[in-house]
């Protein structure tokens, strides 16, 4: 019988939590690397046992782990089995250096200031190679390994754009947070960072191209501007590559040419401010976001923990209240901790600041807590295991 | 023979237990000593300083016989209860954050 695996990176350490195709009893796993900050946990599709993960502290910097057997045990890659004869690593798996000198972006006071790597948000495997993995780090860059994630180069293409300079930091630092790849052109990816906006490469990730016309952000000095826009997040369904659904500081938008130009869809939500958005797996207009109050306060609307449907792309949303907190409810769900499963019915996963991770193995229909206590949820990723 | 006082996770990271014991060649300095830790615990590169440039990373200290030593020159002579491992060297990770 196949299962579900989900990954589950927090503030203190990462879970595994994982169940059988009905999904209503979970085995909970962890903490691995307990302490540390999982930024992001996510698995290859080409083989769901090798699994990378984003470890990382304000003290000690980066550490890249990875797992080759869905997540029972990890190695930091170059450090173990990969070591050449005499006992040194082939790798140096938490290196990541800028391609050339940095140069500058702009700070939050508009003055220029320096890139400085400090972590990785976002590990994306390749769609058909399980040593073929990119990561999004801040200051924002995109690095690409070949070699299961014992050395890093990066793709400068991006950073070396000629707006780089214009880039500035969210309130979270300016992180590359987003990776998509098209899985109908090889050579497409979509890149999203905060706050710069939403990019789009037809070459492999040589070079760049800001995809972020429609998009309109009264909180800067060009409500119009070609970057400068903080997007939270991109979501594609695999079978529609170049329909992309986005949820931006506050609009939610779509596009339906690859990201050449966005229209709004925020519709009847109760805020248009949130954090991650998901496609269904099997309905490509069924989407799904967490409204969350305001920039200012990061928690949902009235106390209220909802998730909002729209099965027509945008515009039409329904309110999914049943299993969730609906009273004194303050918790955050940040741009990584949402996921889905391409079981059927479609299974749909989200993690809080508080610690909860919820599901619903009917289309967001109705929700239970797989698990209530854990340290903030910094990411979700959902696994569908044959 | 010079004894060094991991803080706890950089002791997970190097699947090491209690104290490390290292023999540096020459003047043992700081330098000397972080280089042959990161020698025999490759795993710990760019955890306590720059890959690179070996800056100290600021949230981790150094400390020598009592003495917080994060802020001398890393080439100078560690003193001489370090050097002959009758103390250990300590590296911290600096308070602060929960």
């Amino acid at each position: 019988m196949s299962g579900v695996r989900v990954l589950v990176g927090t503030r203190k350490g990462a879970f595994v939590l994982t169940a059988d195709a009905r999904r209503r009893e979970w085995k909970v796993d962890g903490p691995h690397f307990a302490g540390w900050e999982i930024y992001h946990v996510k698995g290859s599709p080409a083989d769901p046992d090798q699994i990378y993960a984003s470890q990382t502290s304000s003290w000690f910097g980066q550490i890249i782990q990875r797992s080759s057997n869905g997540g029972r045990t990890w190695e930091t890659p170059g450090f173990g089995r990969e070591a050449s004869a005499d006992g040194m690593p082939k790798g140096e798996s938490n290196k990541f250096v800028y391609d050339g000198v940095p140069g500058t972006h702009q700070w939050y006071d508009g003055t220029q200031h320096p890139w400085e790597f400090k972590r990785v948000w976002h590990l994306e495997p390749s769609l058909n190679n399980p040593d073929h993995v990119y990561a999004g780090v801040e200051d924002a860059a995109l690095f690409e390994s070949k070699d299961g994630g014992v050395s890093w180069c990066e793709l400068s293409g991006l950073r070396k754009h000629d707006t780089g300079r214009k880039w500035q930091p969210g309130a979270g630092g300016m992180c590359l947070h987003t990776i998509l790849l098209d899985p109908a052109n090889e050579k497409r990816m979509f890149a999203a960072i905060s706050a710069a906006g939403a990019f789009r490469s037809d070459d492999r990730g040589e070079t760049w191209k800001p995809i972020n016309r429609g998009l309109h952000s009264e909180y800067i000095p060009d409500p119009n501007a070609e970057v400068g826009h903080c997007v939270h997040r991109l979501a594609m369904h695999r079978s529609r590559p170049n329909t992309l659904f986005m949820q931006k500081h506050w609009d939610v938008m779509r596009s339906d040419d690859a990201g050449d130009s966005w229209r709004e869809v925020s519709g009847n939500l109760p805020s248009d401010f949130g954090f991650p958005i998901d496609v269904h797996a099997h309905e490509p207009e069924t989407v799904y976001v967490v409204p969350i109050k305001s920039d200012s306060e990061h928690f949902p609307p009235d106390g209220k923990l909802r998730v909002y449907r729209s099965r027509t792309g945008g515009n039409e949303w329904e309110e999914l209240t049943r299993g969730l907190p609906q009273q004194d409810c303050y918790v955050n769900v940040l741009r990584d901790a949402m996921s889905v499963d391409s079981l059927d019915p479609c299974g749909i996963y989200f993690g809080t600041t508080g610690g909860q991770v919820y599901a619903s193995a009917y289309n967001g229909d109705s929700w239970h807590p797989i698990v209530r206590d854990l340290p903030a949820v910094l990411s979700v990723e959902a696994q569908t295991l044959p | 023979m010079i004894r060094v006082v991991l803080p706890q996770h950089l002791r997970t990271l190097a699947h090491v237990v209690g104290e490390v014991q290292l023999n540096v060649n020459g003047a043992a300095s700081l330098a000397a000593v972080l280089d042959e830790l990161e020698t025999r615990y490759p795993m710990l590169r760019g955890t306590i300083r720059d890959h690179d440039t070996h800056r100290r990373r600021s949230l981790v200290r150094f400390f020598a016989c009592g003495e917080d030593i994060s802020h001398e020159a890393p080439d100078l002579s560690l003193p001489e209860p370090i050097a002959s491992g009758a103390e250990p060297l300590f590296i911290v990770g600096a308070i602060a954050g929960g």
